[in-house]
């Protein structure tokens, strides 16, 4: 081995803990980038490969009933390559052993085969048989929820008669790989099933037969997705249709897809920020080693070893540190990447995984932290090429410090010296001081980005929960009913409050834009389920006029007065103008609303309800469920309460293990900045310090010293990285705001003190590994020898 | 011997310019003949270690002209300097600059791995009366044991020449005169041309010539017609 690198290795085995903290940090950007890219991959792969060969449709459109005869315009539109028509209902399900019932969502397969589009994976069992009527096949996860075989029954009333349906396999849909019921958000399997029959089955039942009341359509390549659109809605709109929708608008895709931008992101900023940081240890950590071997590299020179000789030496020791913390990047890297796609394929259901070790993004992360190492070594490099060696074995010149703006000012006297000191050093080197704070504050700002995602969520939780909808449960009526009607709910056992609700599909528009939405009718001064404002507090619904939430307010560009066209999608082909009286917040989709009497007026109707809201005595909830499964009238039901404290468990869990993770992310920077730049600052003044001692100084008493220009510097770095996270919340929140739901931009202030706490401590811990050398400083031998 | 091993014509050295400029040297002129050893004498900022650092290629003249042989060395670019050393120049400081993670052998094995016809790091070791020691850390020698592990690394690539900066001046007597020794041992066997810088007059008397040197300028110059053995001087 040349001698050189006899040297290489002695001096990286002597700096192994300063080699180590950084490459750990480089390890870190190399385990994100594996981690985002491969999951990335390895979900988007998935979904594509499921979608490619179960025929994911690019479109839906649901409408009242169109006759069979009607397909056929529609398979014709140009751009149109496969259509598929089908039944979809909701429903009750009622379900042996369980007392409060499920929503259900009931859809066709065709009397032969399989649809054309959306075709299940069968999982267990078989496919209906056409002839056994009855026959059913459920979604996967909600058999799961109630461990049901085939051959288990579940019963439902279809059509206003009760019926037992027999399972007969368990399937997974391209639909329904984010499982969540019509107009909710958040996953519950026990209480949310699909369920698929054949369908002349399901046409008899609900009085379809020779119509459907639903469409899905796969697009040729280079169609025109507006087009087709258009051309749906003009053929359905006789029909009843309510408006076709792309993938954008599909829950399980829209939620799929934010997941997936969201590990994108994961994969842009996450490595960039550990590679920036580690680069920045190792031009800091190399400058000083530069610095303290600047004679033996004027010896070197004076040997003869040329210059590129001398700074490819020192390349190799950074390059050393990136291999290391690349191998152990890997390492985790590969090993959580899997572990992660496991988890999302869980909580997402896919029939199949596709998870592949990737050589190439194996190669750049790889490459990324070589490059990072490399880029942060330059500068240190540089120097060692332009000493002299003449000039390199002459001792340095003394450090010039200047007199800063305290020292000016003439309040350096009120300061203790530690912090004068501190200051002066730090006014010497404001770079690698502006360095240092940046490199604290990215972990803070990491773990406020890292947890803001909970905050938000909690946040929309509570707006959306407790301020909004606090409802206990929401009904859907089979057909609008009228007041009389709403009675029999009134009547059920244990309900206390109802409030009615009515919903129509409509199109507004203002001039060229337009927007597909319902609009819901509500009591003016509801008490359960209530539009908030801006500030999130109720606001009446007034007697006229038309309420938008914020978002749909901007995509119809319209404001508080402008009139907006609202064209009735209800089959009555009408069409009325009325004003915007208030723009309110709503965080899932975008919503219009009306006083439910206006509503009904400008319909035309009398006093109807499609739906109601339910306030309910908890004790009575049984006999409530037991009513609610035997009322005909009622076609579907959310537990609201219930939803939430599922997801509230499922979601703390992954929230506390994400928690954990950023967590650590940010300990490791820390880590990496604190340690190195407290080893060099002891290296730095080691003679300073020991001299101190001589002179009578105590260990504490220089301990204060050291560690007072890292105190200041972490200070403040702690309000720097809040805000660098505020700045990584906010993008996040821009990124992730889709027409399906928007991430409001809240960071609690726990979240605040967490990073704050977390910075701190970990500054602590790694202050305290390098103070305890402040002990084995040693006095005489520091002073005897020459700097 | 009657080619010089270096020559030099009016050279001068500036560092800085202006109201603050230091001339090291001002216009030195000397000739120094193949094989001998030449002690340089003066007082600190006489110039000495300018003129050695630019004999040795460690250092450009700010004007005049330096030779080797007949290499220019005024004239050449770093790299050229560069190989000069590599080829010709042993280097023996005052404070040894011995790389501390490398053992005695090693930091000889730094300059025989680069040299073209070097002899074994041992050999040269063995000549300094190190080979016992060779295989410890500098940290672990005392400081003659660690000067003369600078000049086994300097003599191991049998240099034309061996330019000597202060080799004794952190050294006490006994251990300056086993460093000496080492010197002339060389200088005698293998016909090096040796420079060796110091203050210390007593040095002088082992020297074939020497030098004076005060402002920046050669200003006095003798030849001993009788040599004392470094045993036989003292300080």
């Amino acid at each position: 081995m040349k001698m050189l690198d006899r040297k290489l290795l002695r001096d990286y085995r002597r700096l192994w803990a300063q080699a180590a903290a950084i490459g750990l940090v480089a390890a870190a950007g190399v385990m994100t980038l594996l981690l985002g890219v491969g999951t990335y991959r390895a979900l988007s792969e998935t979904r594509a490969a499921y979608y490619e060969r179960y025929g994911f449709a690019d479109l839906f459109a649901g409408a009242t009933r169109v006759p069979n005869g009607v397909f056929d315009r529609i398979e014709a539109i140009p751009g149109v390559a496969r259509a598929d028509a089908r039944i979809q209902q909701t429903a009750v399900l009622e379900i042996e052993g369980m007392t409060e019932p499920a929503a259900g969502q009931i859809l066709t397969i065709p009397d032969e085969g399989e649809s054309a589009l959306n075709r299940l994976f069968l999982q267990k069992g078989r496919l209906p048989d056409p002839t056994h009527a009855g026959e059913v096949v459920v979604s996967e996860a909600f058999a799961l929820a109630h461990e049901f075989e085939p051959g288990d029954t579940l019963s439902t009333v279809m059509g206003g008669v009760k019926r037992t349906l027999t399972i007969t396999g368990l399937v997974l849909s391209p639909e329904f790989i984010y499982s969540v019921g019509p107009g909710d958000i958040l996953p519950d399997d026990k209480r949310f099933g699909v369920v698929w029959m054949r369908y002349s089955d399901a046409a008899a039942a609900f009085n379809l037969t020779g119509a459907f009341n639903a469409v899905s359509i796969k697009l040729g390549r280079n169609a025109n997705q507006a087009a087709v659109v258009d051309a749906i809605d003009d053929i359905l709109e006789p029909y009843g249709g309510q408006g076709a929708y792309g993938r954008d608008e599909q829950i399980s895709h829209a939620f799929l897809e934010s997941e997936l931008t969201g590990l994108e992101a994961m994969s842009y900023v996450l490595p960039p920020i550990f590679l920036g940081v580690a680069a920045f240890l190792v031009n800091m950590t190399l400058s000083r080693l530069i610095a303290l071997e600047r004679e033996q590299i004027g010896l070197l020179k004076a040997l003869g070893y040329r210059s590129a000789t001398i700074a490819w030496h020192y390349v190799k020791f950074c390059l050393l540190i990136a291999v290391g913390g690349t191998l152990l990047g890997w390492a985790f890297g590969a090993w959580a990447a899997r572990g992660l796609a496991v988890v999302y394929a869980e909580f997402f259901k896919f029939p199949f995984l596709l998870f592949q070790d990737r050589p190439d993004v194996f190669a750049i992360s790889g490459a990324a932290a070589i490059v990072s190492a490399v880029v942060g070594s330059l500068h240190a490099v540089r120097q060692t090429v332009a000493l002299s060696p003449a000039v390199a074995m002459a001792p340095p010149a003394p450090a010039v410090y200047k007199r800063f703006f305290l020292d000016r000012l003439g309040l350096t006297r009120h300061v203790p010296q530690g912090l004068t000191m501190a200051l002066r050093s730090l006014s010497r080197r404001p770079v690698r001081g502006a360095l240092t704070v940046f490199g604290i504050a990215l972990s803070g700002g990491l773990l406020v980005g890292g947890q803001f995602s909970g905050d938000s969520m909690e946040f929309m939780i509570d707006a959306t929960y407790f301020r909004a909808d606090r409802q206990q449960a929401s009904l859907v009526f089979a057909k609008p009913v009228t007041p009389t009607g709403l009675e029999s709910v009134r009547r059920l056992p244990g309900v206390m409050t109802v409030e009615p609700y009515r919903t129509v599909p409509v199109k507004l528009k203002n001039g060229r834009k337009q927007k597909r939405a319902a609009i819901t009718g509500k009591l003016a001064n509801a008490d359960l389920s209530r539009v908030i404002d801006l500030d999130l507090d109720p606001v009446g619904l007034p007697e006229s006029g038309l309420v938008l939430s914020e978002l749909m307010a901007k995509l119809l560009d319209v404001g508080r007065g402008d009139r907006v066209e609202i064209e009735l999608l209800d089959g009555s082909d009408k069409t009325i103008f009325l004003p915007v009286s208030a723009i309110v917040q709503q965080y899932m989709g975008v919503g219009a609303y009306m006083e439910i009497g206006a509503l009904n007026q400008a319909l035309g109707e009398g006093p109807l309800a499609n739906g109601a809201y339910l306030r309910f005595d908890t004790q009575k909830t049984d006999e409530l469920y037991s009513a609610v499964k035997a009322l005909p009238v009622i076609a579907g039901i959310t537990l609201q309460r219930e939803s939430l404290r599922l997801f509230r468990e499922t979601i703390g869990e992954n929230l506390g293990i994400s928690r954990a993770v950023y967590v650590l992310l940010s300990v490791v920077i820390v880590f990496g900045v604190v340690y190195n730049s407290m080893r060099i600052q002891l290296s730095e003044r080691a003679r300073e310090l020991a001299s101190l001692r001589v002179l009578g100084f105590t260990k504490a008493e220089v301990s204060v010293i050291l560690l007072s220009e890292l105190i200041l510097l972490t200070l403040i770095a702690i309000p720097v990285g809040w805000l660098l996270g505020y700045g990584m919340a906010a993008a996040v929140s821009e990124g992730l705001t889709s027409e399906l739901f928007r991430i409001p931009l809240y960071v609690s202030p726990a979240t605040y003190a967490e990073a704050a706490l977390v910075v701190m401590a970990a500054t602590a811990v790694s202050a305290f590994v390098v103070q305890r050398r402040v002990s084995g400083l040693d006095m005489i031998a520091v002073l005897k020898t020459r700097e | 011997m009657s080619e010089a091993a270096f020559r030099t014509e009016e050279l001068t050295k500036t560092y800085g310019s202006g109201a603050t400029a230091v001339h090291a040297l001002r216009g030195t002129t000397l000739s120094l003949p193949r094989g001998e050893m030449t002690v340089l004498l003066g007082h600190s900022g006489s110039g000495k270690s300018t003129l050695l650092n630019i004999l040795g290629g460690l250092d450009k003249a700010s004007s005049g002209k330096a030779f080797f042989r007949d290499l220019e060395l005024t004239a050449m670019s770093e790299t050229r300097l560069t190989r000069y050393r590599r080829e010709h120049v042993g280097f023996v400081f005052q404070f040894y600059n011995l790389v501390p993670s490398l053992t005695a052998r090693e930091n000889v094995a730094l300059v025989t791995e680069i040299a073209g016809n070097p002899m074994k790091a041992e050999e040269a070791l063995d000549r300094v009366g190190l080979g016992p020691r060779m295989d410890h850390f500098p940290a672990q020698l005392s400081g003659g044991e660690q000067q003369r592990v600078a000049i086994a690394r300097a003599i191991a690539k049998r240099p034309n020449v061996l330019l000597c900066d202060e080799p004794t001046g952190a050294l006490d007597s006994k251990t300056g005169v086993t460093v000496l020794e080492a010197l002339t041992d060389i200088n005698d066997e293998f016909g090096t041309t040796t420079v060796v810088i110091t203050h210390n007059a007593e040095i002088q008397r082992i020297a074939h010539r020497v030098l004076f040197m005060a402002d920046g300028k050669i200003v006095d110059e003798k030849s001993n017609e009788q040599r004392l053995k470094p045993s036989e001087v003292s300080w």
